[in-house]
């Protein structure tokens, strides 16, 4: 029954990627001979260090390239338990919520150290592309591994980034990598990568990449009568959402004995347009962004003494924001004052510096100790009038803890993170030193010794601070603020099994029931300042009170198949209740928070047939409400899409560079292929059927 | 052959997905039944009949939830939501921030601020005629067959450096085109027409910390500003009473300058007095001009409501508090408030926490409640009142 939609249930919607298989395996059968390459190194959840407790949701290699993703946020879409906030196009601001706890509270690392922003916590992850990202990994709670830094014990989620590490295969010394795409939206979209041999131990890498698009897109907003005649149809193209990029990014890294380190410098630069959200009677807004980032950083980790670890992380960021609103519907037809413009006209800078030791010693060979140090100093300039600009030093230290007692394996840690803001400005308040102490228990119990079947459970409080827009944007900051803490607990259990025989090689599932609460959050609420129309300001407070009730499950299985077939499924389904609990005397008290579904899922199916490969991919979101007063006008209707990916490899008989020919690949793309009219925030329209083209060449 | 038969299938299958896409129905309005039908007795008025009374609910910038209802007093329904049931064809509905709501003639005008639209309606069925294109657009008044609307005419952000002064529109209401403008200072706000002056309330409100402080006075008969009438800072309200004093509102700059209520004589355009009393709505009704009121306190780190009643004839404050049977407790930030010129009924609207839908309060004369509140759109404020 394709044709019965139910809207509401996601079920339906798994017919399809079934349907897939049947009909690509019937498809395949045809050629006999094959490349045959073992696709489960690409699927399996995570490689296994022996102390992991909870491992990650991962996407990496093939199968991450072949998912019809543009940005890193686009493929996070496909790991449960998480939302996107997506503003819609290639420059759109595209964020991460963390099993509803909200955006601030994801951190994220880039190669190992986390991309910071004191200013208002937001990782636009839209920025991200996933050319050289190897492997994206998730993890609720934090990294299963206490050899780190404290940084990343200081999240309640966090999303680990690792760009492409160099291997040479055989005599080869240099590696060269460019990608081309091109497609809708007049995307234009080159990249290219360096990679140099230096010696046994030494290697360099160089890439850069440009974004053009002109961030164009037709979209449509239909309204209906009761009888299911149309009430009203607009077709409009999405305008002012162009963006050009340009990010250079290059290293080093070395291999010692028993260590290891690597030294990395990373430019951005890019000028967009911000689309706005499209109201009634405004069709298009004449907003304009421009961000430069830059940041150098480095990591060193050896192994000093018998047992003894060492790991030190230093970065020095220098991130640079201008938000600048030409106001054009201006009179200029009355011939008076047409000349002047009416304009805002921001500016923002901020500078991170950043270092970190971890100190590992391994007390027993299964009883393992860290103590982790992490020093950060912040500041922000901006051209606000009234503005304070703050300084912020921070000081975080972890000491944490891991062992393995027969089936049972444990992390624990314990964190103190200490605040101190300073403000230049003469006159303002000087906010609070802060200090919070935070814990976290992780533990993993395998009851069977042959099976592989893992029962988990953590628990895990940890705050975020606020930013230096909730602090000390001028009239809307409140220098009151406490930090928002949220607290998590989680059970759950994973299988996993390798099979020989049959067609399926590999299987994994995974389910995690949990309870989560966010205390203190900080919201917007508006000062009821003496005579409304609109003109009321908004402060920030200590507000909110949520509590989450989710369920994630995910399965994964790697077909084989006759005639070479390899296909790898994958299925997630998450279920999240996520109430407002802040007002006891509201009507509204126990409304889902905004824009988080009750239900929501995505499928994958990827199958390699000798050059061949074929990804196809399904996201479905359930209706939402994008107020905790869950009423009709509140309402966001559910949506999916369908993207598909088709590609093919071919080989280079010769190559400049060593033993490896290097090869081509040609893939297609096409998103939405339903062309389903949605959004995700409401009046930020969603692209219909889109299309890209992509040329990858490796030599 | 296989192929073949597979693309077929596929094709066979994304059209039907294609044809499945869910359909978004218009939001529909609600009917609420909130006092008794027999009851309610439509109050008179000299010759004409009052009907009842459209409230316009501002709704968050950003996300077009600006909404009209009604409320029917022969019927004693409320009417939750019309726009769309009367306007099925317009895509986007009312628009985003409605900012003022007025009748004239035979139409229901609704200034929509962040549409940068004044929306035309016929003020029976609220059927669309029209619309009027002024950006950022505020407040409405009309005199012999104009209206006149002042305007930002500029973004809805607050910043410094921001150099465009306001304007105010002439709108001939026959046609709806803009027949003149005429600048005044800078982010004006409401407007009073007594004799043959306007009375431009200037705010000021995105030149923080240089706020506006003055009236600016135009001449209607040659639309142009003659004069500026200093008052406080960051002024908001202006509003006539019968013995032609203005009765203005300043918002002042919610540190040391506390908002206030002045009074301004139209005959000698001076400022004659000044009341301390913090006003976000009133309304003038004979003597009595009621006034709402939640102003923030950095002190208490809260909203701190005021309502009161001052006599405009002796002008002083006669009342601190209008509600009598403690319904006050309930409302959480009073926004709107509208007095049936008639029966005296008070209107007072709650804008809740400004994000969830607010409520309608009505008070009879004595300030007893007189039905249980109803749910309204969000940030309810504005009122006109629809005669026979």
């Amino acid at each position: 029954m394709f044709f019965v939609f139910p809207g509401k249930s996601g079920i339906t919607f798994f017919i399809l990627p079934v349907f897939l298989f049947i009909t690509s395996f019937a498809f395949a059968q045809e050629r006999k001979d094959s490349i045959r390459k073992n696709v489960l190194d690409e699927v399996v959840v995570t490689a296994r260090s022996y102390k992991e407790v909870i491992p990650a949701q991962q996407l990496s290699g093939e199968k991450l390239e072949a998912l019809s993703s543009f940005s890193v946020a686009d493929a996070i879409r496909y790991f449960s338990g998480v939302q996107i906030k997506d503003y819609g196009g290639i420059g759109g601001l595209k964020t991460v919520d963390i099993r509803s706890m909200g955006t601030n509270h994801l951190g994220v690392f880039y190669d190992g150290i986390e991309i910071g922003n004191a200013q208002n916590g937001t990782v636009d992850l839209g920025r991200f592309s996933l050319d050289f990202i190897e492997e994206i990994s998730l993890y609720n709670g934090q990294k299963s591994e206490i050899f780190q830094s404290a940084k990343d014990f200081g999240s309640a989620g966090t999303v680990y980034l690792r760009t492409r590490r160099p291997k040479f295969a055989g005599n080869k010394k240099t590696n060269f990598v460019s990608y081309f795409r091109t497609g809708s939206f007049d995307l234009v979209n080159p990249s290219v990568l360096w990679e140099q041999k230096i010696n046994k131990n030494i290697s360099s890498n160089l890439n850069a990449e440009y974004v053009y698009s002109s961030g164009k897109y037709k979209y449509r907003h239909t309204r209906y009568n009761s009888d299911g005649s149309i009430a009203n149809d607009t077709t409009a193209i999405r305008e002012n959402g162009d963006i050009h990029s340009l990010r250079l990014e290059g290293g080093f890294n070395g291999y010692l004995e028993q260590g290891s380190w690597n030294i990395k410098g990373y430019f951005y630069n890019s000028e967009k347009g911000l689309p706005g959200a499209i109201v009634g009677n405004v069709w298009y807004n004449p907003q304009r962004q421009w961000d430069r980032n830059a940041f150098v950083q480095g990591n060193f980790q050896k192994q000093l003494f018998k047992n003894y670890d060492f790991l030190v992380n230093a970065k020095y960021s220098n991130d640079w924001m201008r938000y600048f609103n030409l106001d054009t519907i201006a009179w200029d037809d009355a011939g008076c004052r047409a000349d002047k413009t009416l304009w805002v006209d921001n500016r923002f800078s901020q500078q991170e510096f950043y270092i970190s030791t971890s100190n590992k010693y391994s007390i027993l060979p299964a009883w393992d100790m860290n103590l982790s140090v992490d020093y950060i100093w912040n500041t922000l300039d901006a051209n606000l009038e009234d503005f304070v600009y703050p300084t912020r030093n921070t000081l975080l230290a972890v000491l944490a803890t891991a062992f393995e007692w027969r089936q049972l394996k444990g992390q624990a840690s314990f964190s103190g993170t200490f605040i101190f803001d300073n403000v230049k400005k003469q006159d303002a308040y000087q906010p609070d030193d802060k200090q919070e102490f935070t814990p976290a228990v992780f533990l993993s119990y395998k009851p069977l010794k042959r099976q592989n079947l893992n029962f988990r459970a953590f628990y895990k409080r940890i705050f975020r601070m606020p930013t230096f827009n909730d602090l000390y944007y001028t009239h809307i900051g409140n220098i009151n603020l406490r930090p928002e803490f949220t607290t998590q607990y989680n059970l759950g259990f994973q299988y996993d099994k390798q099979l020989k025989k049959g067609i399926i090689n590999y299987l994994n599932f995974r389910a995690d029931a949990y309870y989560n609460e966010v205390i203190d959050k900080i919201v917007a609420t508006p000062k009821g300042g003496s005579g409304g129309g609109s003109l009321y300001r908004w402060e920030m407070m200590n507000l909110g009170y949520v509590e989450i009730r989710g369920i994630d499950v995910s399965a994964q299985i790697a077909w084989n198949f006759p005639a070479d077939i390899q296909i790898n499924t994958s299925l997630n389904y998450t279920f999240q209740k996520a109430q407002d609990f802040t007002d006891k005397n509201s009507k509204w008290y126990g409304g889902q928070i905004n824009y988080i579904p009750w239900h929501s899922g995505s499928a994958i199916a990827y199958a390699q047939w000798r050059t061949w490969d074929l990804n196809y991919s399904f996201i479905y979101v359930g209706e939402r409400y994008h107020n905790p007063a869950n009423t009709r006008e509140n309402y966001s209707p559910p949506w999916y899409t369908h993207d598909m990916t088709l590609g093919k490899t071919f080989k280079f008989k010769k190559s400049p560079f060593g033993e490896d020919p290097g090869r081509l690949k040609i893939s297609a793309e096409i998103n939405n292929m339903l062309n389903q009219v949605y959004e995700v925030i409401t009046c930020y329209p969603m692209p219909g059927r889109n299309y890209k083209l992509i040329l990858k060449m490796e030599i | 052959m296989r192929k073949k038969n597979f693309l077929w299938l596929m094709a066979g299958i994304i059209s039907l997905f294609a044809s499945c896409n869910r359909e978004e129905e218009i939001i529909h309005t609600v009917v609420i039944p909130v006092a008794p039908p027999d009851s309610v007795i439509p109050p008179a008025e000299g010759e004409r009949v009052m009907l009842g009374f459209y409230l316009l609910n501002e709704g968050n910038m950003g996300n077009n939830k600006s909404t009209l209802d009604y409320f029917d007093f022969a019927t004693g329904e409320y009417r939750r939501n019309i726009y769309a049931d009367a306007n099925p064809t317009v895509p986007k509905e009312l628009g985003d921030v409605g900012n003022d709501l007025a009748i004239y003639g035979s139409k229901l005008y609704a200034v929509i601020n962040c549409s940068n639209k004044v929306e035309v309606m016929d003020k029976f069925t609220v059927k669309r005629l029209g619309q009027i294109n002024i950006p950022n657009c505020r407040y409405i008044k009309f005199h012999e067959g104009y209206a006149y609307i002042t305007s930002y005419a500029g973004p809805v952000q607050l910043n410094p450096n921001y150099e465009q002064s306001g304007y105010v529109a002439k709108v001939d209401t026959a046609t709806l085109e803009i027949v003149g403008r005429c600048l005044v200072g800078f982010q004006p706000d409401e407007l009073e027409i007594v004799g043959n002056k306007i009375y431009v309330a200037n705010s000021g409100g995105y030149m923080f910390p240089n706020y506006e402080n003055t009236l600016s006075v135009i001449d209607l008969a040659t639309f142009t500003e003659i004069k500026r009438i200093e008052v406080a800072i960051n002024l908001h309200r202006v509003r006539a009473d019968k013995y032609g004093n203005l009765w203005v509102t300043s918002r002042g700059d919610y540190y040391d300058t506390p908002s206030g209520l002045f009074w301004v004589n139209t005959h000698t355009d001076q400022v004659e007095g000044k009341l301390d009393i913090a006003v976000s709505d009133f309304c003038i009704s004979g003597d009595s001009l009621y006034i709402c009121s939640a102003e923030w306190s950095y002190i208490s780190m809260n909203d701190e409501v005021t309502y009161g009643i001052v006599d405009v004839a002796k002008k002083q404050i006669v009342s601190r508090n209008f509600i009598t049977d403690g319904t006050d407790a309930q409302i959480q930030i009073p926004y709107g408030i509208m007095v049936n010129p008639v029966t005296k009924d008070i209107y007072v609207t709650d804008a809740t926490n400004y994000v969830y839908p607010g409520e309608l309060y009505c008070f009879d004369k004595n300030g007893k409640q007189k039905w249980k509140p109803v749910q309204t759109g969000d940030i309810p404020a504005h009122f006109a009142i629809l005669y026979e």
